[in-house]
């Protein structure tokens, strides 16, 4: 009966995008299926999908014979720094159950929080008062599963649009093949995006920028979507990596009028000038903040509210209840796919706005 | 917050940074510019066609009109010309009216003065061919009647009697 349940989970985790590493299931010994467990290990499961992760896990079993939880994952690189680098596979970790030796220094991974802190031989974590790890935390270069997926889409991207940019100069400037289905939203990003935003003048600078950052946030929101379950988006350094961009192109290319209107607004009287320039200032770092925050909240609150209906189907356990969650995991994935591209036109939007911003003319 | 900052990773962080900073190059040079000079030049080339398509209507209407100027020009030529040919065959008509009227009055005239002229002659022929006719009567008649002395004297005192002594 368990492993049924299990198999339909496993099924609908793949049909749904869900990473099964460390499924509810998973300890079946201790598990003596009451509600309250399996309301738990959902929380806990979903909270640590949310995380990033030092292997790729596809999927993983109990195994019948041993009683051994076992899992069907791609071992990605450890690269740790603590007074020199530190090299691993991830298969060495063992989801935290082992400590790994590496040239006279202990590691080992905290599961919970998908961390690797250096510990004593017996790989022991010390806590404070309030149940905080204290250990020393390296840090983590690790090639982990958001970098491994980053690394992905770069590399989709750039076959993608190599292939795309091919296929316009062997057939004199007609697309074909499956670049022929980005190229309307290429124009679009042009056409409806930067040059409104930016201008006629200047918005040749920034295509690329606008274009690999729409193309790479999608791409990324999408994969999130499939059934390897990555939430590189819904990570906030990958949100801060990005928006910081933003923020360094906008004020690295801004013109004098840009600084004009933050530090000495024109055209109002000395005393606002004065009371402007803070606020104006403040503005400077809160538009890309926003762009961040909107990314990192939109993006993980769709895989939590995805992963939580999902889960509800084990909570329920019956038709009625259960077949309900069903169909509404079914439209919160669609209203995902939405939310995916749009998320991607919005951070471009707005993107291509701020640059707008920074180098508009005197004259308005 | 505070739990964003404790999970915020560096490594994630610094990988993502460098990958994406690379993509945007390696897509700038190899996708990016490629794809959007193309396209640039494609619709140049569809904005140049439909340019010299205009321009080529235009060039057809203007001809158009060049042609019924022309037309309207050749037209009025043909009517000016009509036109003077009428008046020319006109006054030749005239002309020759006029020409042939004064000849025929000058004939007439010519013909008139000869006719007079030869009426004077004839008629101061006559008048000479009278007086002779008339004198050779008168001798003819005066012989008759002269012929007895009586009637001479009868004459002579009829006329002696017309005589009157001043």
């Amino acid at each position: 009966m368990k492993n049924i349940k299990l198999a339909i989970f496993v099924l609908f985790s793949l049909v749904f995008g869900l990473d099964t590493h460390g499924a509810p299931s998973a300890d079946i010994s201790k598990n003596e299926n009451t509600k309250g467990d399996i309301k738990t290990e959902i929380k806990e499961y979903i909270s640590h999908h949310l995380k990033d992760s030092h292997s790729y896990s596809l999927t993983s079993w109990v195994d019948e014979d041993t009683g051994k939880k076992v899992y069907l994952e791609l071992p990605l690189p450890v690269i740790l720094y603590d007074n020199g680098f530190h090299f691993f596979m991830s298969s060495k970790l063992k989801h935290g159950k082992t400590v790994v030796e590496s040239s006279g220094n202990f590691y080992r991974l905290n599961y919970d929080k998908s961390k690797i802190f250096k510990t004593n031989k017996e790989g022991e974590f010390s806590y404070d008062k309030n149940n905080k790890i204290i250990n020393f935390a390296p840090i983590d270069f690790s090639i982990t599963k958001n970098i491994t997926s980053i690394i992905l889409v770069a590399f989709i991207m750039f076959f993608l649009f190599s292939g795309l940019a091919k296929s316009f100069s062997k057939n004199k400037g007609i697309s074909k093949g499956v670049g022929r289905f980005f190229e309307p939203i290429i124009l679009y990003i042009r056409d409806e995006i930067a040059i409104p935003n930016i201008g006629e003048k200047k918005y040749k600078n920034y295509m690329s920028f606008l274009l690999t950052i729409f193309f790479f946030i999608w791409f990324l929101n999408m994969l999130g979507l499939t059934p390897l379950g990555v939430n590189a988006t819904g990570n906030i350094a990958v949100t801060f990596s990005l928006a910081l961009l933003t923020f360094l192109i906008t004020n690295f290319t801004a013109n004098k009028s840009y600084w004009g209107h933050i530090f000495w607004m024109p055209g109002v009287p000395v005393l606002i000038k004065i009371v402007l320039a803070p606020i104006e200032l403040l503005g400077v770092f809160i538009k890309p903040f926003s762009l961040l925050i909107r990314l990192y909240a939109n993006i993980q609150a769709g895989h939590i509210v995805l992963y939580s209906l999902i889960g509800l189907m084990f909570i329920f356990q019956n038709w009625i209840g259960s077949s309900l969650s069903f169909v509404l995991a079914f439209f919160i994935s669609i209203i995902e796919i939405l939310v995916a591209l749009l998320q991607a036109y919005i951070f471009t939007m707005l993107s291509a706005l701020y640059f707008g911003f920074a180098v508009a003319e005197e004259d308005h | 917050m505070e739990k964003l900052i404790s999970e915020f990773s560096i490594g994630l962080f610094f990988w993502q940074t460098v990958i994406f900073v690379i993509l945007i190059f390696i897509l700038k040079k190899y996708a990016w510019k490629p794809i959007l000079d193309a396209v640039n030049e494609r619709e140049e080339g569809i904005k140049n066609a439909l340019l010299s398509a205009e321009k080529a209507k235009e060039e057809m209407v203007s001809l158009q009109s060049d042609n019924e100027a022309t037309l309207k020009k050749a037209r009025a030529e043909r009517d000016l010309l009509l036109k003077e040919a009428r008046e020319i065959k006109q006054q030749l008509i005239d002309d020759a009216k006029n020409e042939a009227k004064s000849e025929a009055k000058k004939i007439i005239s010519q013909a008139q003065d000869t006719i007079t002229s030869e009426k004077n002659a004839a008629i101061s022929d006559l008048k000479n061919q009278v007086a002779e006719l008339s004198i050779e009567i008168a001798e003819k008649v005066l012989k008759e009647k002269l012929s007895d002395d009586k009637s001479q004297m009868d004459l002579v005192k009829e006329l002696v009697k017309d005589v009157t002594l001043k």
